[in-house]
């Protein structure tokens, strides 16, 4: 899932957009032996929904005049100035999504490359229970899609799982949980992948010193990800641990098993995405209704919630904000607007989407983004006051100039941003790294231009259709046929070419 | 095989084209997309030129024909990543906040030009350079133990003239000018045809590097550069104004 944040800055933008997130857990059992360890990897394979941006009220743009009569007319001009905006931060929200994407690639592709125990198939997961080991190609094709079927069955089911635990408010229940299933990833897989950097490079380590390193990782990592951190931190940690999720799923895998679990996973995502009863979709609608966050533990952002000062009567007000924006029924957002109307004129940049945020969707989100409980407590009060604030809207002109000025001031300081699932990282993570392990760079930068060029062209569906869409499909689809190609057809002409130095 | 060497190649191959990157297009996140859409489309010409020189399984051994069909795909392709980007001109005006010049067009054509030649490089030496770091000697048979070397002078080379010829050849197109199309199809086509000269292959080097600079002055030119720009740049006077 990818949204935007919508910010508002003295360009004057707003956005409305359409949370959509794919919530599929993964069970992974570590090691030869069958474990009992159900550890769950809630994170594991959060699909990638693109939360489309449709900007709403650029009525800001005409900042300046107030009155309720420029209501209309704004509204034409703005859907205009609306899809320029779009497209304009598109593209830099799709550069904050490739950079991630990349540096998780290029983390996996360098350690598959550089430390062999992620390619040695030393025992598989409990959910994999066909090894491939027959010989012919029919029995491998038989095993693998019976793994996937199971795969994916054992996703459907955790998410089905975790959709009613949502429902029924189980809160303390799921981020156990999550709690759970980043500390195996924190200590456990981190401690395992540090051990195979240090064997592989000759690097003698004594265990005091590994214990230290290893907790002061482990701990500031589960404080980040799970409280509070500084950005670049969080998202440094969230990259590892999609990396290290993915050298998991690349080693204990069977070959041709990962690939059809990643083509399975895809079809999954789209089904699960678009059709209206799928689980996914219950899980955002509930999500939106009760205007939370889902799981933000488990999501990458790419921007700091920052400040957002309200009125300066209202004390309460001053509370950190959640940029994101949830567009939900049309009702509402049309509830919203004549509020909103009014003020957006004044305030030079925020629109009836924006208050409607404010005013439905205020969670307190220090950093990255805390969790449901916490936006459960706070929203009541940043509810109260963006309604304070709303109604200040609708008051003389005074007292807007005053609240104009103050938004103004912090609207600068705002951002956009962009949010985005690790179920993507770690797929596309997966399917370049397995890509990566033939030992073949043009595979491995095939598949890499394929995945890039997937997401842009995800994004693109999402600005045309407005809708939410799932990424995960176009990438892994992409990167599934240029591995194929590359390595099979591709390879064998520039292996050609190449020693004989021919240049085309 | 040292690293040294795989390290001094590399830097050959990639280190002008990488220079450009950082200086030009890493700061514009829609110059990095049109780049990265460079970089696809030159991928799918060599995938289709990769199909037909298996389908036509004859011919494997005979590296010409795959070279000539693989070129003429490649022209294929940069004339489609002309009409897409032609078609998404007006769309990507909206994004910058200057009013449209004709250098927006000029810096597409640059940005895709180096897209194209970035993976047409990148296919070309990145095994190779792979091999580099391994074990075993250059030459041991008899060969030019030169063989890094050359590759990444050649390399070099290719990527800097894929993004001259994009210059070139999108101005052809837009102005309809075939001649300046058909230059830049046919200079692709005689230096992929010369690389093919195998015992030759130092010696192709220099018509290389002179067809580059040739082209480069080519571009330079039909940007709107000129030898007093050149001078004014390099004697590091500012335009309109005369230097103390």
């Amino acid at each position: 899932m990818s949204q935007y944040n919508s910010g508002s800055d003295s360009e004057h933008c707003n956005e409305r957009t359409s949370l959509m997130e794919v919530q599929v857990d993964v069970r992974s059992g570590v090691g030869e032996a069958v474990t009992t360890q159900r550890v769950s990897r809630s994170s594991g394979r959060r699909s990638q929904q693109i939360q489309e941006s449709t900007p709403g009220g650029a009525e800001g743009r005409e900042a300046g005049d107030g009155g309720e009569d420029h209501g209309i007319r704004h509204r034409e001009d703005e859907e205009e100035e609306d899809t320029e905006m779009t497209l304009k931060y598109g593209a830099k929200h799709v550069i904050m999504l490739f950079a991630p994407v990349s540096l998780c690639m290029a983390v996996v592709v360098a350690t598959i490359s550089s430390i062999t125990f992620y390619t040695e198939k030393n025992g598989y997961l409990i959910y994999t229970p066909f090894h491939e080991e027959g010989a012919s190609t029919a029995s491998k094709v038989g095993d693998s899609l019976a793994n996937a079927a199971i795969m994916v069955g054992v996703i459907l089911v955790m998410t089905v799982f975790l959709v009613i635990l949502y429902k029924y408010r189980c809160y303390k229940f799921i981020h156990g949980w999550l709690i759970l299933s980043s500390l195996m990833l924190l200590f456990l897989f981190a401690y395992i992948y540090l051990g195979e950097v240090l064997q592989a490079y000759n690097i003698p380590c004594d265990y005091i010193t590994l214990a230290i390193v290893m907790w002061n990782f482990g701990a500031v990592g589960m404080v980040c990800i799970h409280w509070k951190g500084p950005l670049l931190l969080q998202q440094a940690y969230l990259i590892v641990i999609s990396a290290l999720m993915a050298l998991v799923f690349i080693k204990y895998l069977p070959d041709w098993t990962t690939w059809f679990i990643l083509g399975a996973i895809s079809l999954y995502d789209l089904v699960a995405v678009l059709c209206p009863k799928g689980p996914l979709k219950v899980l955002v609608e509930t999500a939106q209704e009760r205007n939370e966050p889902i799981f933000p533990a488990l999501i990458y952002s790419s921007t700091m919630m920052w400040f957002v000062g309200m009125a300066d009567s209202d004390p309460e007000a001053k509370k950190k904000k959640k940029k994101k924006k949830k567009r939900r029924a049309e009702g509402d957002a049309q509830a919203a607007a004549p509020a909103g109307a009014v003020g957006g004129e004044e305030e030079g940049g925020f629109g009836p989407d924006w208050n409607e945020s404010r005013g439905f969707q205020p969670t307190r989100r220090p950093n990255r983004g805390g969790n449901a409980s916490d936006a459960s407590v706070n929203s009541e009060d940043a509810r109260q006051a963006a309604q304070n604030l709303s109604n200040g809207r609708l008051s003389p002109s005074g007292n807007q100039q005053q609240q104009q000025q103050q938004m103004e001031e912090d609207e600068d300081e705002e951002e956009r941003g962009v949010k985005l699932g690790l179920g993507d990282f770690i797929f596309y993570s997966v399917l370049v790294g397995k890509a990566s392990s033939n030992g073949d760079w043009n595979t491995t930068l095939a598949c890499f231009v394929a995945i890039l060029i997937g997401l842009c062209l995800t994004l693109l569906l999402l600005a045309i259709f407005k809708k939410a869409l799932p990424a995960l499909p176009i990438s892994i689809t992409f990167g599934l046929i240029f591995n194929f190609a590359t390595a099979n057809l591709v390879t064998p002409f520039t292996d050609a070419l190449a020693s004989q130095q021919v240049y085309v | 095989m040292t690293v040294k060497e795989f390290f001094g190649c590399t830097f050959i191959a990639y280190g002008p084209a990488f220079a450009l990157f950082i200086f030009t297009i890493a700061r514009e996140p829609l110059r990095i997309i049109i780049l990265i859409a460079g970089c696809f489309f030159w991928l799918l010409s060599l995938l289709f030129s990769s199909v037909l020189w298996n389908i036509v399984w004859p011919l494997k051994d005979q590296l010409a024909f795959g070279v000539v069909f693989s070129v003429l795909f490649q022209e294929i392709f940069r004339f489609f990543i002309y009409k897409l980007l032609r078609k998404a001109d007006e769309g990507l005006q909206t994004f910058s906040d200057e009013p449209p010049t004709a250098s927006d067009k000029h810096t597409i054509a640059y940005v895709a030009g180096l897209g194209f030649g970035l993976m047409s490089g990148a296919f070309s030496l990145v095994n190779v350079l792979a091999m580099a770091t391994g074990p075993g000697t250059v030459g041991i048979n008899g060969d030019t133990p030169y063989f890094f070397l050359t590759s990444a002078l050649m390399t070099s080379c290719f990527i800097l003239l894929h993004t001259f010829w994009n210059v070139i050849f999108f101005w052809g197109c837009d102005k309809r000018n075939f001649p300046a199309v058909g230059f830049v199809v046919g200079f692709h086509m005689l230096i992929s045809c010369l690389t093919l000269i195998r015992p030759l292959q130092p010696a192709t080097i220099i018509p290389a590097y002179c067809i580059l600079l040739v082209t480069m002055a080519i571009a330079y030119k039909l940007v709107g550069g000129s030898v007093n720009n050149l001078m004014a740049f390099l004697t590091c006077k500012r335009a309109g104004y005369a230097s103390n």
